[in-house]
């Protein structure tokens, strides 16, 4: 038995049947991290000793009973900007790198809750900013595919983590497709829910109106039952919606007859990959073999998403990371004069070229005399986008395209040109706008070898026909391949799970 | 001939909300604490923390719109502030620009000549204080305690419409009195619960635009408020004089030195880049909660005063002091509820209680007193127990520890003798003791009994009833010799 091999809802089934323990499973994954953490560089911390204590801790409460849930017992990794009490959390930046938080993110709690061993925390683009994961101040992460490309971005690490099974699964956050992206790219299943099912508490916030937490896994399975895990509602989240339909796993079932599902012209357009745009044609097709009605339309206003999204981003951005000064926790600068100074300096020194573009872009599209011709304008255009989608889901149940026009790219080509990486957020981010759930499942390889992400989009609080449409595909699509063959893990591999 | 000018005045008021915890987080809103213990991840602006409105504060800062006769905004938002300061945890202020929750209101004040006039309100908003420096100068360096950051204020903006000092002050005590009797607010001035900044600007009598106005700050009293105001305007009126020009700026106070110095001028003037905080949810105020609050609103002053009129026959001039302070009002209505004599609880608020408040320069909202002892004071003198001198000694002891009557009555050994023959023997002692004073009585001076009646009462160390001491020293003095 190859415990690496297991998704983490077949893990914990058979820690439970005493086939294995929590604690074998941990040393598993730190065996598989000795051999190849080095070359893929998926975390930042990494809580060796912590990692047996909680796996014998929790194996205690299984035996007892006291452990019941579908992830009871399975390694996971969580992205470097949700809190995690004593243990760093620096999102990736320099400006956090000592930073400790006395508490732990909701959404980290509830999974331990849930009897999951933390392995420690994954890399990530700088403050969430980035489709690459190379804008980390701690070095870039590599794809677990071939390692000459990225992983994507931000939830890069949790991706590459994943892929390359130094964990089960793990946490991302996805503010303009931070996991949708990462997880096409690196061939695993990851899922941003509607905007306010996952408590945003102890998430480091980069545009706070977009942010949700989700699931990078290994499948569909895998992601429904985190998802059920952590969604719920919390009241030190205003943003936090009540919700009485959370039973997720509930959802997987193989039947997409008579669903309704649109694939968007606007998603098929110039810059996309052709071998992109096939393999996910590929995919509609094998839904529409499995009885759902496909069918092409127009979205409209996809060409407005980026600019309003970076508008908004930005600005939300410049004030939330204001709180990095130096005076409070995280890093100060060696040499400063006065007040003025010392924020000039630490804020200077302690942020990351990408960080500092969307501070500034952020501050001046607030700044008085441009409020209302660029970020009240992004509202108005946001507004127009999430009319748009709900004019769409009164035809559709559920919207399929591509996660990303492309493959990912290779190493240092993306920064140097971040209009061109901006234009790469072009099929996830309106989603964020929209607040909408969005999956992506690995749908092909291209010629070089490299995973594609199909995306599925749904109504807000539709998770359940995203989850029905994506574990249909999966069952249709049958095995995917390995990430790195040397570890052997892939999504749905056992046929009929 | 020298130019007549108008002083146009408008006000900033800050009033310290007095919730029990924060207007964001669960910590308590107590003043004092070491620095940093009223504090949580939220209240010091730590990564990942996020903010939950307090109800309460949104009710309160309502009920102060109802109270002064504003539209209540039914749909609105928070705005960020942004600016770096060390005071300032996150550094942006969590406030209302785009959408505050009262707008356009406005109370009714007495003019210094007599006539009314409303002062209108522009606008009332919500915010969260922020921290407090201290600056070390023995180790020469800069600390903060947050224990304040978070605690929750309303900011009420009025129009322009003041034109002198006194309609300043009038309105301020017009507002303290709503908030008090609204139970909002201590708002004393001195500790900082209500803070006024006074926009003021000069222009020829008869003008048509406002001339340009500068902001005050650091204004601690009503004394300061009122210098302020004069200094302001007269330095205003010097600068147009010369021929020189207003500029508009923020100028602080020195209360001390009796000037005000600029702090900033408009051209320093920071861009706060506002916007709707993304964390907190729109403020949407229902029908139903707007009714409960309308129904939940107290009797003000006016209402209050007639009441009193009809249901106490107290004179007016009482009922205008006892009315002037929630504090006392609510001391006269439950001390007379307990004791059902209206006349004597006005009394006693009237007389000793503002004669020690005056002396020992206490607010009414600083009274210690309960009315519960109040009442059993004034049973004590009414069942004759201890007479009037005593119940003053034990009242001042009252004011000062609000401890029980009779308790202290009884240790102290003040009640009243009534027994007879004690007092016949002191009496009779008196008299031997003080011939002249009997001779005099005898002869047709009648003041001699006061002297006489006191130096019975001192024999008797205060605690005989005087009317009997009279009747007995008459009886005595009427006897032949």
């Amino acid at each position: 038995m190859d415990i690496l091999k297991m998704t983490a809802v077949e893990l914990s089934a058979a820690i439970k049947d005493r086939k294995t323990t929590a604690v074998e499973a941990a040393r598993a994954s730190l065996e598989r991290i000795a051999e190849k953490e080095e070359q893929y560089h998926c975390y930042l911390t990494i809580d060796r000793q912590g990692v047996l204590k909680q796996a014998e801790e929790v194996q205690m409460r299984i035996e007892k009973g006291e452990l019941t849930g579908p992830l009871a017992g399975v390694p996971m990794a969580v992205k470097d900007n949700l809190c995690t009490a004593g243990m760093l959390t620096t999102c990736a930046s320099r400006i956090l790198e000592n930073f400790v938080p006395p508490y732990s993110a909701e959404a980290v709690l509830r999974l331990q809750k849930a009897g999951a061993v933390m392995i420690g925390k994954t890399n990530m683009d700088e403050f969430a900013m980035g489709s690459t994961t190379e804008t980390s101040a701690f070095g870039e992460t590599k794809n677990p595919w071939n390692p000459a490309h990225v992983p994507g971005g931000s939830s890069g690490g949790s991706a590459a983590a994943v892929a390359a099974g130094e964990c089960f699964y793990a946490l991302g956050s996805d503010t303009g497709g931070s996991i949708r992206q990462p997880a096409s790219f690196c061939g695993v299943v990851g899922m941003k829910p509607t905007y306010g099912t996952v408590s945003r508490y102890g998430l480091i916030a980069y545009g706070s109106s977009l942010d949700q937490i989700g699931p990078l896994a290994k499948d569909v399975t895998d992601c429904a039952a985190i998802l059920e895990s952590i969604a719920f509602h919390d009241e030190k989240d205003s943003t936090s919606i009540e919700r009485h339909d959370t039973d997720f796993t509930l959802a997987l079932s193989e039947n997409v007859k008579g669903m309704r599902i649109g694939v968007p012209n606007d998603y098929f357009g110039e810059g996309l990959d052709e071998e992109v745009g096939d393999a996910v044609l590929r995919a509609a097709k094998r839904l529409e073999e499995k009885g759902a009605i496909v069918e092409k339309f127009d979205l409209s206003l996809v060409d407005y998403a980026i600019p309003a999204y970076y508008t908004i981003a930005a600005a939300e951005a410049s004030s939330n990371l204001e709180r990095f000064d130096g005076m409070k926790y995280g890093y100060r600068t060696k040499d400063y004069d006065g007040l003025h100074s010392l924020y000039k300096r630490t804020r200077s020194e302690g942020f990351g070229e990408e960080v500092k573009r969307r501070i500034m872009l952020g501050s001046f599209v607030l700044s008085s005399g441009y409020y209302d011709a660029y970020y009240l304008k992004a509202l108005k255009v946001k507004a127009l986008i999430k009319k748009a989608f709900d004019d769409a889901f009164s035809k559709y149940d559920v919207i399929l395209g591509p996660a990303a026009p492309t493959t990912a790219p290779k190493l240092g080509e993306s920064l140097a040109d971040p209009i061109k990486m901006y234009l790469g957020d072009i099929y996830t981010i309106a989603v964020n706008l929209a607040g909408l759930p969005g999956i992506s499942v690995p749908c092909g390889l291209d010629s070089a070898g490299l995973p594609i992400g199909l995306q599925l989009i749904g109504d807000c609080f539709q998770e359940k026909k995203l989850i029905r449409a994506a574990y249909t595909y999966e069952k249709a699509r049958g095995a995917f391949p390995a990430a790195d063959v040397g570890g052997g893990i892939a999504a749905g591999r056992k046929e009929g799970v | 001939m020298a130019k007549e000018y108008e002083t146009v005045i408008g006000l900033e008021v800050h009033v310290e909300l007095a919730t029990k915890t924060k207007i964001f987080c669960g910590c308590p809103t107590a003043f004092g604490g070491e620095p940093n213990t009223h504090t949580c991840p939220v209240c010091t602006g730590m990564p990942g923390s996020l903010p939950v409105l307090n109800k309460q504060v949104l009710e309160y800062a309502i009920s102060v719109g109802i109270a002064t006769n504003c539209e209540i905004t039914r749909y609105g938002r928070f705005d960020r502030k942004n600016y770096f300061y060390p005071d300032n945890p996150q550094n942006y202020q969590i406030s209302q620009l785009y959408l505050p929750i009262c707008r356009n209101g406005g109370v009714e004040i007495e003019t210094k000549e007599g006539g009314k006039k409303i002062v209108g309100i522009h606008e009332i908003h919500m915010e969260e204080d922020a921290g407090k420096l201290l600056h070390d100068d023995w180790e020469n360096c800069s600390l903060v305690d947050y224990n304040r950051s978070g605690v929750p204020l309303i900011e009420i903006v009025s129009e322009p419409d003041m034109r002198n000092a006194e309609e300043v002050i009038a309105y301020l005590e017009k507002l303290r009195l709503i908030i008090q009797y609204l139970g909002v607010s201590d708002c004393k001035l001195q500790e900082g619960s209500m803070r006024a900044d006074v926009n003021l600007s000069v222009r020829e009598k008869g003008a048509a635009s406002f001339g340009t106005r500068t902001e005050m700050k650091n204004l601690n009293s009503f004394k300061a408020i009122m210098r302020a105001i004069e200094g302001e305007r007269e330095r205003q009126i010097d600068l147009l004089e010369e021929g020189k020009e207003v500029i508009q700026e923020t100028r602080r106070w020195d209360d001390v030195k009796g000037e005000s110095y600029a702090m900033r001028s408009k051209e320093d003037a920071q861009d706060y880049r506002y916007f709707p905080d993304p964390d907190l949810v729109p403020i949407v105020v229902s029908d139903e909660m707007l009714e409960e609050l309308k129904s939940r609103q107290p009797e003000f002053r006016t209402a209050k005063m007639a009441r009193y009129r009809e249901e106490y026959g107290i004179p007016d001039y009482d009922i205008e002091m006892i009315t002037g302070t929630k504090r006392m009002a609510d001391l006269f209505e439950e001390t007379t509820a307990l004791c059902g004599q209206p006349k004597k609880v006005s009394n006693w608020l009237m007389g000793e209680t503002m004669r020690l408040m005056k002396e020992k320069d206490v607010d009414a909202e600083d009274l210690r007193f309960s009315p519960e002892n109040l009442a059993k004071l004034i049973a004590l003198v009414d069942s004759k127990a201890i007479n009037g001198q005593s119940a003053k000694e034990v009242f001042e002891v009252m004011f000062e520890q609000d401890i029980e009557p009779e308790r202290y009555v009884e240790e102290k050994g003040l009640k009243t003798v009534h027994d007879e023959s004690a007092l016949l023997k002191a009496v009779e002692e008196v008299l031997a003791g003080n011939p002249q004073s009997v001779a005099d009585y005898r002869g047709g001076k009648e003041k001699a009994l006061g002297f006489l009646v006191g130096q019975t009462m001192k024999a008797m160390k205060g605690k005989a009833e005087p009317g009997m001491v009279n009747r007995l020293l008459r009886e005595k003095l009427s006897q032949p010799e």
